[in-house]
């Protein structure tokens, strides 16, 4: 078995939610004990609603935030204790593509310029050379090298996407993590974008880690998945065994939730009831055992361990076997 | 034949930019029934959003309806003055916006704000308003109203935020409910929650809905109808089965191919080339001809009237007979 790119080992986050002076300190649980491998070439996806903590496992891997706990092994390297300075050169190896392509690129930089700023900082290319770089890598995410001297206000939200590909690729990294790639866009650019990312992959070689809560998305582009929930992964499969067969019942309510685009197939949904438990005080047990159709007294006390049912398909859960009555 | 609830008649709406009229909706005739949803869909920009703001009159001021009628219950609302309008919404027409969060006064108790309108449409007592601000809650199955109408909008979750706008919407009994992408901004799993809610609200009052988005999972769940817009322009209408197994415009084909969907394990999606044109500089001809790989030289010289295709399908295409026989 080859080696993985990437290696998550029980990494936890603690953000303080400080309340007032006097209160007493709250802790939010970003990230709780996440543990996957990346193996190189490979689409990893996260997926999960709103708060589950996938984008800020993304910056974790990306050395943004630090972990409180826990280790993150790039190349054979534990990068989750380096200081910023050792992160340096390894910042052209892993390169983020963020989820506002509105927000992402500096409106007072022309695109070339924008493009251009890593081989700045990562090589030694004089500004001729940087140039014919950028207007080939227009050429590779689909525009034109006249583009390169515009604005990026100019730009439609699926190009600015692509120019922020464009700047991922420009050093040639390892890992792309990608944030919300497509969700700002419309779903006919987005199959667009989607498409480039894995003409890419294809052609560069690449590693994606790809976090998304659109799990049709997912689907399509990913080699395996981990579904997270309050900070936690409590499902992680091969991408066809978990949408053949879903153990979670998390999982199982998420892929039943997603409407699906043809009215002849009548889903049968599982409607969780309630909303979101807050991060900052997690219930006790199973996360999920407040919204948990099969809730028993061991998920209540008893945090469930993970268990290995198939190969690569890993469920935490006391219950795996469950079967669900979908009403 | 259920009695026409709404009609809307060839409406324009035009906005004032840089000093020059721009269109974003044009000729846009449909109706809806009582206790019937008619799905309005496109990508951003179409005009869908400006279209049910002319219905409800709460266009900005640098905005006109320069053509058109807008029939609710035998009365044209672009007759009424403002007085009028204030009556007529809320209490035979409301809308639900897209942001919850941001739909809401941040600084009104939820008592306050659902009691309003209660209030002003009714010859309620406070004890009767706050009765009935109790009732809605608790239909749309806020767990504890009474705690509820005493917290701020902040305190809620994106769910709760979007049961309160309905419950508000509904608070009166409209007849018309316009609903402005209600679940965009919500999870999945939440997302399920609230399309349960309006099919059920729709089933016991019989109310007609507008239900407007970019989703076409949501669509196919929940509408019974179809308008698809492009570019300010209603492209394709059907009875939504008929819409998703034999789509005739070439807009509408490349939608429903570009959404990825659940289960069908696609490795790649075809796209639609290309992005929606600016409303300042149309094309001349069909607007949707610069993107359309079937366009002949009459798409770039003359656009296609909205033609019936078959009862109540119509489409806005040179060539859609001819592409009916190919798929």
């Amino acid at each position: 078995m080859s080696e993985a790119l990437v290696s998550v080992k029980n990494i936890s986050k603690t953000f303080s939610a400080n309340k007032g002076m006097f209160g007493k300190k709250k802790f939010v649980h970003a990230v709780n004990d996440v543990s996957f491998d990346i193996m190189p070439g490979e689409t990893f996806s996260l997926v999960g609603e709103s708060g589950c903590g996938k984008s800020t496992t993304g910056k974790l891997i990306d050395h943004l935030i630090t972990p409180d706990q826990g280790e993150i092994w790039f190349q054979g390297k534990d990068i989750s204790k380096i200081s910023d300075n050792e992160m340096r050169p390894l910042r052209s190896e892993i390169q983020m593509v963020f989820q506002d392509p509105y927000g992402s690129l500096n409106p007072r930089m022309k695109v070339q310029d924008l493009i251009g700023e890593p081989l700045l900082i990562h090589t030694n290319m004089t500004a001729g050379e940087r140039l014919k770089k950028v207007h080939e890598l227009l050429g590779v995410v689909g525009l034109s090298p006249s583009h390169g001297e515009r604005y990026p206000h100019e730009f439609s939200g699926g190009q600015r996407q692509r120019i922020g590909i464009a700047r991922a690729l420009t050093v040639q990294p390892k890992l792309i993590i990608a944030d919300e790639p497509v969700s700002a866009l419309d779903v006919s650019i987005q199959a667009q974008v989607l498409n480039l990312l894995q003409q890419l992959q294809k052609d560069y070689n690449l590693t994606y880690l790809f976090i998304s809560h659109d799990l049709s998305v997912v689907e399509m582009i990913s080699d395996r998945i981990g579904v997270m929930y309050l900070g936690t992964i409590v499902e992680t499969a091969p991408k066809k065994e978990l949408y053949a067969n879903p153990r979670h019942p998390y999982t199982r309510a998420l892929l039943s939730a997603v409407p699906i685009p043809d009215p002849e197939k009548k889903s049968s949904r599982i409607i969780l009831q309630g909303d979101l438990p807050s991060p900052s005080n997690p219930p006790s047990g199973c996360l999920f055992h407040t919204r948990c159709p099969h809730c028993t007294e061991k998920c209540k006390c008893e945090r469930p361990q993970p268990v290995e049912i198939a190969p690569g398909h890993i469920v935490k859960c006391h219950y795996p076997d469950i079967q669900e009555t979908a009403k | 034949m259920a009695e026409k609830l709404l009609e809307v008649k060839n409406l324009r709406t035009e906005f004032k930019r840089d000093k020059t009229w721009v269109t974003a909706v044009n000729n846009v005739s449909f109706s809806i029934d009582r206790g019937e949803i008619l799905g309005l869909v496109g990508e951003s920009g179409c005009g869908k959003s400006v279209t049910s703001l002319s219905v409800m009159r709460l266009l900005a001021r640098n905005s006109k309806i320069s053509n058109g009628e807008v029939i609710l219950n035998g009365t044209d609302l672009l007759k009424e003055d403002k007085k009028g309008m204030r009556n007529i919404r809320g209490r035979e027409v409301a809308m639900i916006f897209q942001e919850p969060m941001n739909s809401l006064n941040p600084c009104m108790k939820i008592e306050k704000q659902l009691t309003e309108a209660i209030l002003l449409h009714n010859d309620f007592s406070k004890e009767q308003a706050h009765q009935r601000a109790f009732d809605v809650l608790k239909s749309v199955g806020i767990p504890e109203p009474e705690m509820t109408l005493k917290s701020y909008p902040h305190q809620l979750s994106g769910g709760m935020c979007q049961r309160v706008m309905i419950a508000m919407a509904m608070s009166c009994e409209p007849e018309l409910l316009i609903a402005d992408e209600p679940t965009t901004a919500l999870d999945v799993t939440i997302q399920a929650q609230i399309l349960e809610l309006m099919e059920e609200i729709r089933e016991k009052k019989n109310t007609g809905i507008l239900m407007i988005t970019h989703d076409l999972g949501v669509v196919a769940e929940m509408c019974s109808r179809v308008v698809v817009m492009y570019a300010g322009r209603i492209v394709e209408e059907a009875p939504v089965k008929e819409l998703f197994a034999a789509p005739k415009h070439p807009y509408t084909q490349g939608l429903i191919a570009s959404v990825p969907k659940l289960g069908s394990g696609v490795e790649s999606l075809p796209s639609i080339p290309g992005s929606v044109p600016d409303l300042s500089v149309m094309p001349k001809g069909c607007k949707f001809a610069p993107r359309c790989k079937y366009a002949t030289d009459i798409c770039r010289e003359k656009e296609p009237e909205l033609e019936v295709v078959d009862g109540v399908h119509k489409c806005r295409c040179h060539h859609f007979k001819e592409l009916g026989k190919e798929a």
